[in-house]
Order: structure tokens, then C-alpha cells, then sequence
């Protein structure tokens, strides 16, 4: 048996989800639905399904979010659906619920956080308010694990006997007339199409266009809808959309006046008050906000990440060491040898040792979400934002991607609008990730010995400042649309739970190591051929005769109105595709420096100001295949990631361009 | 007066809600419906968007949005 879990955004849903299937989770596909969904199995029973669906206010054609959910639960018809409702917003939660009940699916509602309620003293009847919209209810609290059991069992029951909502008409008047007459007029079509007919009526009053075309009705049977609209409309003085919403809301509040004693100003919300009132404080907020950023930066790169990094990073040598011992008792063939160990432990290896800065990174990042730290920060950098075309929400990705652009790409998942994903995908490259300091670190130290954080800051701002300009760009050419509206409500905070924050980290670096297994064990062997064979397919020893360098002297062609024209430099970019610090250590290993000459040797490579023209480049061009394979996943197209590769090295190469040829000219 | 116009404090019922298609649906949806009654609790640190409270939950919205939206000074 399948069951749809679905809700609204901030009821519990995920940590439901989690408390029901545990580890029993894989990214399902359903013919017909577009994203990936969460589909995990019941613990203790293998037989029982449960899809997590998006957080969803209503079942309208808007958000992507809305269609996934509208379109998994008329396509695929589940057997149950689990509607999760927060009790201590039961109003608005409920909004949802009476849509589905249209959907005549057996169902069943999960009123989660009952123990906050009750703890306030607030109480809700749910024998009445059971009766009132006629499917079972069972009160629960997925934090606690309260109540899991029985709702299982309710759905189960529910799904088994068939048990469809027993009623689905919660209006009055003018609204019940025309839905009712539409009803009537459409259920040959909504039959044929498999959607339930009152749920096709109620879309078509509200004006849902997808829903019109799919019925493909008859222009004169479009014709009596409208007539049926216009004669509701006309009678209660207020258009179609209204209409409908005020008809729910007004169901609802009668509902809750007679089953629902409200609480007042509850606990958590008052502690939600206090703590907003520095956290979004007039000029606290700023100050709090960089505190908490630089701090969860700290940790990650300073006290947590880094070390872990540094240990993996010892582990796969040490691993290393003892395969190549191993190759070598066995006397096996060099290049494969060479293959294997310079090659994939070299190249795989620096990508793994990456993941625990990653997943350390991901932890803040994820605790701070699901307090509800988050939806603050979105609100309060809104405005700014709003100025290159984006939300508030956009911030937390780009400031991620100061960090790494890997998980800051991943993060957009969470916008709710395509086109402000797509946007902001584009965007973070312009952040300078982390891995490009030992870049920076090294340039300066050996060309601008004073004014090292000086340049270094410049070099962070140039990138802001550019990718606030490609975003303008951008908004007006590539990225159209209209912008899904800032209406966001902002949650009480909570204290994340423990066990969705595992779970998440778990399936981040699930997803990292098989990238690093697949795209990037691809492109590590490929650069590695061509480091190590020059035109004739014969082994070479001297990389200055490989097919490497052959391209790197091609590509200096392209460099020298940079500044910059030997191959080695132009080699080292190609190897910063792989990973960016990959540039420094291919320099040394081309020039045959140690890292500490390796400053007196680059004043044989570049001039001061070609220097810095080529850290312009460093900062601008296109991200590392870590990167890139991140950004092929959530944009979702091949020509979307082109598109940014090629844009942004094009634009890496005019900046610089310009740079070095003003900078000339300036002497 | 519109919601823009209710200073933070202050408290209104609505009386109607405009705005373009996607816009106002999701306005609805939250539970700004005629009649709903919406104290303005706070307003972002650059003044904008600002902090609702109405239907028991906070709710954040652009001033540019709440201008859309008809109301009428009330209180409890």
C-alpha cells in the first residue's frame, strides 16, 4: 500500500516522515511527476509505502511544489493520504485539508504538536471536529513519537475498507449552487480524465486554467461554467478566487469556534518574540546575523571541518601507500599503477576529503533552518535582494557559497520558484568559494606582500559586485519570469530534531561520494591520461611532452592578452577545473618548485599586474566539476549548466581582459 | 487604508484583497479573507517587508504586497 504524507510547510511533516521510516528511504520516480520524491518504507512493515510530498499551503497551480503534489496525488492515486496538521495553527493547516477531502481519497489527519497545545492549556475536541469533516482523526506529536502507532493503524484501516471522506460539501449558498451545478455539468469529463469530480468543480469556480484544459470540454459547456461563475460572482458581490477561499476559511472558523479552545500567546511563541527581538531587531539583526555566520564559518572551516578534512586526507594516503606497497609486491604494470594511485586516489581522493567541511558545513546550516533561523534571515535581507530580482530566501544559498558552491547549489532546493532558483544557481559562482584561498594566499603573499588582506578583500568584493551586475543582466535577459511572490510565514522556533538533522546529513554525503565516484572519477582519469601520454598514446615521464601541455600551450595563446601566456599556468587553470586548489599544487608540480620557492618562481611566470589579472580569472572562471555536476542536477538541463560554464568563463577571461589591457595602458 | 498604511502596533480588518492573479490566490490562502482581523506586529530592520500576526501565526509580507490589501482600523 502507498500513502501520500501531505501538509503544510512547518507542521512537522519531514520529521514524521523520518520518525516512520527511519533509514528506509530512496529518492523515488512516478511516471507523470516531474521531482524526485522521498519515498520510504513504514519500520516493521516493508508492505506499507509512504511518499513525503512537498510542504504545501493549498492544492492551486502556482508553485512547482503545489503542481508535484496536485499531480502525484490525481496521477498516481495513492491508497491513503496522511494529511499532517499543526494543531497550534490549525486554522490555516486546515485550509489544505478540505481541499483534499474533495479529492475523495481515504484519509486520514495527523494533529501533530497536541502536546503544545494541551501544555498551554488550550484544547481542541477531536470527536467533533472528527464529525464535522468526516474522516478519523488521530492527535499526535512526531517529535515525542506520540501516537505514531495508532496513526498507522487508523491509516491503515482507512486505506484497507476504502473509507473515502464522508462528506465533501462544506459551503453554502451562492458557492454550493455553482459548484454543484459545474459538478453535474463535468463528470462524464472529470470521470474520463480519472479526477474526482467535485475536486474538478471546486478548481474550475476558483478559475485553475490547467484544470480547464484538462477536462477538454466543449466551448458550450466552457460557456455554462462561466455563466454559473458570473451568476455566483453577481450574487455575493465579490469575484471567483475570493469567493472560494473566504467559503473555506469561514468553514473552518466555524469548525474551530466549536471544537477548538484557542490558546492565547503560547510558550513557544512568546519565546519566539524574545528571541526575534534581537535576532530581527532594527539594529541588532545585522550585527547577530554576521555573529551567527562567522561563527558557524569558524567552526566549519577553523575548529571542525578542517581537522576532519586533514584526517581524511591522511587516511586516504595512508590507504594509498599500502595499495601502491601492494602493486609493487605484485609487480604490476606502472601506468596502471600510476593510473590508479596518481591518478584516481590523487584526484578522488582530494574531492573526498572535501566531505567533511561539507557535511560539517551542512550541520549549522540545517539546525539553523529547522529552528527557524532561516525564514528570519530571508526576511530580514529581503529588501536588498529585491534590487538584482530575487527574495530574501535567495541569501542563505549565495552566503553558503562563500563556503563551497557544492552544497550552496544543493541548498536552492529549498526556493519555491523555478525561476529564482535558476537564478540563483547562476549566481553563487560569483561567491568566491574556499578552496580558491590558497590561490589567493599565494599570489599575494608573493606580489602584494603589503597590501595581502587588502587585495584579498578586493578580490571578494569584485566578485559581489560583478555578480550583482550578471544579475541584473540576467533577470532582464536569460532568467525571465515573474518572481513567486514574498509571502512567507515565519514559524515559532523550535529545537531541530536531532534525527531529521542525521538524516540529512547522511543522504547530503550519500549524494557527494556518488558524484565523486561517478563524474568526478571520469574527469580525474581523463586529465590524468593527458597529463601522461603526449600525441602518440606513448608513456611519458617529462609532463612537459604530454598532450597536456600541448593543450596548455594552445590555451596560452588564448591567456597571453591576460598577461599570462606560459603553459604551465594555462595547465594549471585546466586542473583547477578538477578542484581549484588543484591550480597551486599543478604549478608546483610543472615548475618543479617546492610550495615554498614556488613565490620566487611565479615572478618568472607573471608581472605584478598580470598577477592580478590572473586572480580575477581564478575568481571569475567556471566552478570546479564538483561544482558544475551540482549545478547539472538542480538546474536541471545540460544547456543550463553550459550556459553558466560558458558564461562565466567568458566573462572570467573579458574581465581579466580588460583589466591587464587598462592596466597597461596605465603603466 | 490599506495594510501598508497601518503603523506597526495597530491592528485592522480586511475589508478586500487585491493584487494580480498568483499574488492575491496566495494572500488567500494564508487566511487574508474579508473580514480576517491582522495586527502588524514589526516591520524588518530596513523597514520592509513587515511581520503580520493574524489567524494565530506570524506571517511576513512586502509593504508593495500589503498595499493590495483593503482594511479598516479595528480592534478586539
Amino acid at each position: 500500500m502507498i500513502f501520500a504524507l501531505v501538509g503544510n510547510q512547518n507542521s512537522g511533516k519531514t520529521t514524521l516522515f523520518n520518525q516512520l521510516t527511519g533509514s528506509n528511504q530512496r529518492v523515488g520516480n512516478f511516471p507523470g511527476v516531474t521531482v524526485e520524491q522521498k519515498v520510504g518504507s513504514i519500520t516493521g512493515r516493508a508492505d506499507l509505502s509512504i511518499v513525503d510530498l512537498p510542504g504545501i499551503y493549498s492544492l492551486s497551480p502556482y508553485s512547482s511544489e503545489e503542481i508535484v503534489t496536485r499531480d502525484f496525488l490525481l496521477k498516481q492515486k495513492p491508497d491513503g493520504i496522511i494529511n499532517i496538521v499543526d494543531a497550534t495553527n490549525i486554522e490555516r493547516n486546515l485550509y489544505l485539508t478540505l481541499q483534499l477531502i474533495e479529492l475523495q481519497i481515504p484519509m486520514v489527519l495527523a494533529l501533530n504538536m497536541m502536546d503544545e497545545v494541551q501544555a498551554n492549556n488550550g484544547s481542541i475536541d477531536i470527536i467533533g471536529l472528527r464529525e464535522i469533516l468526516g474522516i478519523p482523526i488521530v492527535p499526535i506529536s512526531a517529535t515525542k513519537k506520540h501516537g505514531l502507532t495508532e496513526l498507522v493503524e487508523q491509516a491503515v484501516e482507512t486505506a484497507q475498507n476504502r473509507k473515502k471522506p464522508e462528506h465533501n460539501d462544506f459551503c453554502t449558498g451562492a458557492v454550493h449552487r455553482a459548484i454543484h451545478a459545474i459538478t453535474h455539468l463535468i463528470e462524464d469529463h472529470a470521470g474520463r480524465q480519472g479526477i474526482p469530480a467535485r475536486f474538478a468543480a471546486s478548481k474550475l469556480v476558483e478559475g485553475d486554467d490547467p484544470m480547464l484544459e484538462c477536462l477538454q470540454l466543449s466551448a458550450h459547456e466552457a460557456e455554462s461554467i462561466e455563466h454559473a461563475v458570473k451568476e455566483m460572482e453577481s450574487e455575493l458581490t465579490t469575484d471567483r478566487e475570493a469567493a472560494l477561499a473566504d467559503m473555506r476559511y469561514q468553514f473552518i472558523e466555524d469548525a474551530c469556534g466549536k471544537c477548538v479552545v484557542k490558546v492565547k500567546e503560547s510558550r513557544e511563541y512568546r519565546r519566539s518574540v524574545k528571541l526575534d527581538s534581537i535576532l530581527t531587531h532594527k539594529f541588532l539583526a545585522f550585527p547577530a546575523f554576521l555573529g551567527i555566520m562567522f561563527g558557524v564559518f569558524w567552526l566549519t572551516f577553523g575548529v571542525i571541518g578542517t581537522p576532519l578534512s586533514e584526517l581524511t586526507e591522511w587516511g586516504i594516503e595512508e590507504l594509498s601507500g599500502v595499495i601502491e606497497g601492494l602493486f609493487e609486491s605484485f609487480g604490476l604494470n606502472d601506468i596502471l599503477q600510476a593510473l590508479i594511485i596518481d591518478g584516481i586516489f590523487a584526484g578522488v581522493g582530494a574531492v573526498i576529503s572535501f566531505i567533511p567541511i561539507i557535511i560539517t558545513l551542512f550541520f549549522f546550516l540545517s539546525m539553523l533552518e529547522d529552528s527557524g533561523y532561516m525564514a528570519r534571515v530571508a526576511y530580514v535581507m529581503d529588501k536588498p535582494l529585491r534590487k538584482i530580482g530575487l527574495s530574501g530566501r535567495s541569501f542563505v544559498p549565495m552566503l553558503m557559497g562563500f563556503g563551497c558552491t557544492v552544497p550552496a547549489v544543493m541548498a536552492t532546493r529549498t526556493l519555491a520558484s523555478e525561476r529564482d532558483r535558476k537564478l540563483t544557481i547562476f549566481l553563487t559562482p560569483f561567491m568566491s568559494c574556499s578552496a580558491k584561498i590558497p590561490i589567493y594566499a599565494l599570489i599575494t603573499a608573493a606580489f602584494f606582500p603589503r597590501h595581502q588582506a587588502l587585495v584579498m578583500i578586493s578580490l571578494y568584493m569584485i566578485g559581489i559586485l560583478l555578480g550583482v551586475l550578471s544579475g541584473l543582466l540576467m533577470k532582464k535577459n536569460v532568467y525571465k519570469g515573474v518572481p513567486v511572490p514574498f509571502v512567507m510565514e515565519l514559524p515559532n522556533y523550535r529545537f531541530p530534531s536531532i534525527k531529521t538533522v542525521l538524516l540529512l546529513l547522511w543522504d547530503k554525503a550519500k549524494d557527494f561520494i556518488q558524484r565523486a565516484c561517478t563524474i568526478i572519477f571520469i574527469a580525474t582519469v581523463a586529465i590524468w591520461f593527458l597529463q601522461s601520454f603526449d600525441i602518440r598514446f606513448n608513456y611519458v615521464t617529462d609532463s612537459a611532452e604530454s598532450m597536456l601541455a600541448i593543450i596548455g600551450q594552445g590555451l596560452g595563446v588564448i591567456f597571453s592578452p591576460l598577461g599570462f601566456s606560459d603553459w604551465r599556468v594555462s595547465t594549471g587553470l585546466i586542473t583547477g577545473f578538477l578542484a581549484k586548489e588543484a591550480v597551486i599544487s599543478t604549478l608546483a608540480v610543472l615548475t618543479g618548485a617546492s610550495i615554498t620557492e614556488l613565490g620566487d618562481i611565479l615572478h618568472t611566470l607573471f608581472s605584478p599586474l598580470a598577477a592580478f589579472s590572473f586572480l580575477i580569472f581564478t575568481l571569475l572562471y567556471t566552478p570546479c566539476v564538483a561544482a558544475v555536476a551540482a549545478v547539472r542536477r538542480e538546474i536541471g538541463s545540460l544547456r543550463g549548466m553550459l550556459f553558466i560554464v560558458i558564461y562565466q568563463t567568458a566573462f572570467a577571461w573579458l574581465v581579466a581582459f580588460l583589466v591587464y589591457q587598462i592596466g597597461s595602458l596605465l603603466g | 487604508m490599506t495594510l501598508k498604511d497601518l503603523r506597526v502596533g495597530k491592528s485592522g480588518r480586511v475589508i478586500s484583497v487585491g493584487g494580480e492573479k498568483a499574488l492575491r490566490r496566495r494572500l488567500l490562502e494564508m487566511g487574508i479573507t474579508p473580514r480576517t482581523f491582522i495586527t502588524v506586529k514589526k516591520a524588518a530592520p530596513l523597514g520592509d517587508p513587515i511581520e503580520l500576526l493574524l489567524r494565530g501565526y506570524i506571517l511576513s509580507l512586502r509593504l508593495e504586497d500589503a498595499e493590495k490589501i483593503e482594511v479598516e482600523e479595528a480592534n478586539e
